[in-house]
């Protein structure tokens, strides 16, 4: 979109607001609702991905050494993995930002 | 046209959409809009219109296929009436919004409890405000004429939007009735094929009905208002275009021995004709009396009424529906609103008659008149005044 998307008016809208670009809901920031976050002790992690499997937003992946960390940008802190994982890697940890 | 042959007006109203040549139809029966659908699904049976007929469990699902079928680009059509309109509530905000030109028939019936199958208006006017289109018929022609019209303003790429026919249950949906039943050729001249501008399709994929945040709604919001507003010139239009083909004008104000009126009873549906019927015994006896029907109730048509009014003493307003607890009839409370800010307006008094079924004769209508006259002169302790009520 040529304008960000809190500055379209109204006559900037496709006929019933109908999306036409599609996979534009990644660019949508899930993240700013938490007000927990994980904190991990990778140490302890295995790299089964349960918690990748559990997460309800689908934002925990690989990172560079195979550990599963959220993407903070979308994670919305729920706290599903903390309680699925079975090593007890991921603490919630109040949101401080 | 067609030759003109004595028909139930549901029927010929379901011909109609034959001749419109509808590609879907999702529909439940509810009494009294029944025939309509029972009839579209024996056309649709028996090879006369090439459509899929849904059966659905319910009105709610009846709108929400219409949604489907609307947004891939078929021209859709349901009808319902009383119950059946109020389950499918929530969903015809959607069909608005969305921007889907869906043609629905209602067939205008009382609302439970008590029970009651017959006619009045307390179903549509709960359901004013979602968006749609509104206009009322007066006879069968009148909602045979304005279900092709209505396909035409819904699909109208300035309109893009729903349209639902009034047409008043049992007093209007059940009587047979001599009319110009239209034959496809003549629909054809007139309503072009549908052309959605973006159906749903798998290469060129969209979302429709998404989520709006607070910084984005009220944008989305106010579009479909000025959409809805801008409606009203193409409706105009259209029905001066189909008046120039088929010779029937239609007006979203329309007028009955105006001149030299100094009361004017205004009143909204088939109770229009028994109102003229009135109007023509007590202009006989020297009355100044006339009659103003609302045609198009969304858009409200603002100027053409206050136009209709000018210079008028006193407006008597028929509504057959209570807002309960509130100012009494619905269209007296929007035309009272719509004439407050005018230096010069009418005295104005709110009846309240004809509920779940109960007739307005002749005399009933002179009553309401001759009696309304007294109180706008008089004034009255009331918000509005319940015509024939037993105490």
């Amino acid at each position: 979109m040529p304008k960000p998307d809190n500055e379209l008016t109204w006559r900037d809208l496709e006929i019933g607001a109908i999306v036409t670009d599609s996979g534009n809901a990644s660019s949508y920031r899930t993240g700013d609702w938490r007000s927990q976050k994980p904190e991990y002790n990778f140490e302890r992690c295995i790299k089964c991905g349960l918690c990748s499997i559990y997460c309800p937003e689908a934002c925990i992946v690989k990172n560079d050494k195979g550990y599963f960390e959220a993407d903070l940008y979308y994670c919305k802190g729920c706290g599903i993995c903390a309680r699925e994982c079975p090593t007890k890697v991921i603490t919630m940890v109040e949101e401080k930002e | 046209m067609a030759e003109r042959v004595g028909i139930e007006v549901s029927i010929a109203l379901a011909d109609a959409v034959k001749a419109a040549d509808a590609d879907i139809i999702a529909a439940y029966p509810i009494t009294p809009q029944t025939h309509i659908v029972e009839h579209l699904a024996e056309l649709v049976a028996n090879g006369e219109l090439d459509a899929e007929y849904i059966p659905v469990e319910s009105e709610h699902s009846a709108m929400s296929a219409c949604l489907g079928s609307a947004a891939a680009g078929a021209r859709t059509f349901t009808a319902t009436a009383g119950q059946g309109l109020e389950l499918m509530h929530e969903v015809l905000f959607v069909a608005s919004a969305m921007r889907l030109p869906i043609v629905m028939a209602v067939a205008n019936r009382a609302v439970s409890s008590p029970l009651s199958v017959w006619g009045d208006h307390s179903d549509i006017m709960a359901s004013r405000d979602v968006g749609w289109i509104q206009i009322f018929v007066e006879n069968g022609q009148e909602a045979v004429d304005n279900t092709v019209c209505a396909f035409r303003i819904a699909e109208d790429r300035k309109v893009l939007l729903p349209v639902m026919v009034n047409l008043d249950g049992f007093h209007l949906s059940h009587m047979i009735e001599p009319i110009l039943v239209p034959q496809r050729e003549d629909v054809a001249a007139f309503l072009p094929p549908n052309n959605y501008p973006l159906p749903l399709h798998p290469a060129k994929p969209v979302a429709m009905g998404d989520f709006a945040p607070p910084f984005i709604y009220t944008e989305a919001k106010w579009a479909q208002e000025v959409n809805l507003n801008n409606s009203y010139q193409s409706i105009v239009n259209i029905w001066q275009e189909f008046g120039d083909k088929y010779g029937r004008y239609y007006q979203p104000v329309e007028t009955y021995r105006t001149e030299g009126a100094k009361t004017l009873l205004l009143t909204m549906g088939s109770f229009s004709e028994t109102a003229m019927t009135t109007i023509d015994n007590l202009r006989a006896k020297g009355e100044l009396v006339g009659l103003i029907r609302i045609r198009l109730w969304r858009p409200f048509p603002f100027e053409a009424l206050r136009k209709a009014v000018e210079g008028i003493e006193n407006l008597l307003i028929l509504d057959r529906a209570i807002s309960m607890g509130g100012p009494g009839g619905p269209v007296a409370s929007e035309v009272k609103a719509a004439l407050y800010n005018q230096a010069q307006r009418p005295r104005i008094v709110s009846f309240v008659a004809g509920l779940g079924g109960r007739d307005i004769t002749p005399q009933g209508f002179e009553d309401i008149i001759m009696q309304g006259i007294q109180i706008a002169h008089k004034g009255s302790a009331n918000e509005y005044e319940i015509y024939g009520v037993r105490e």
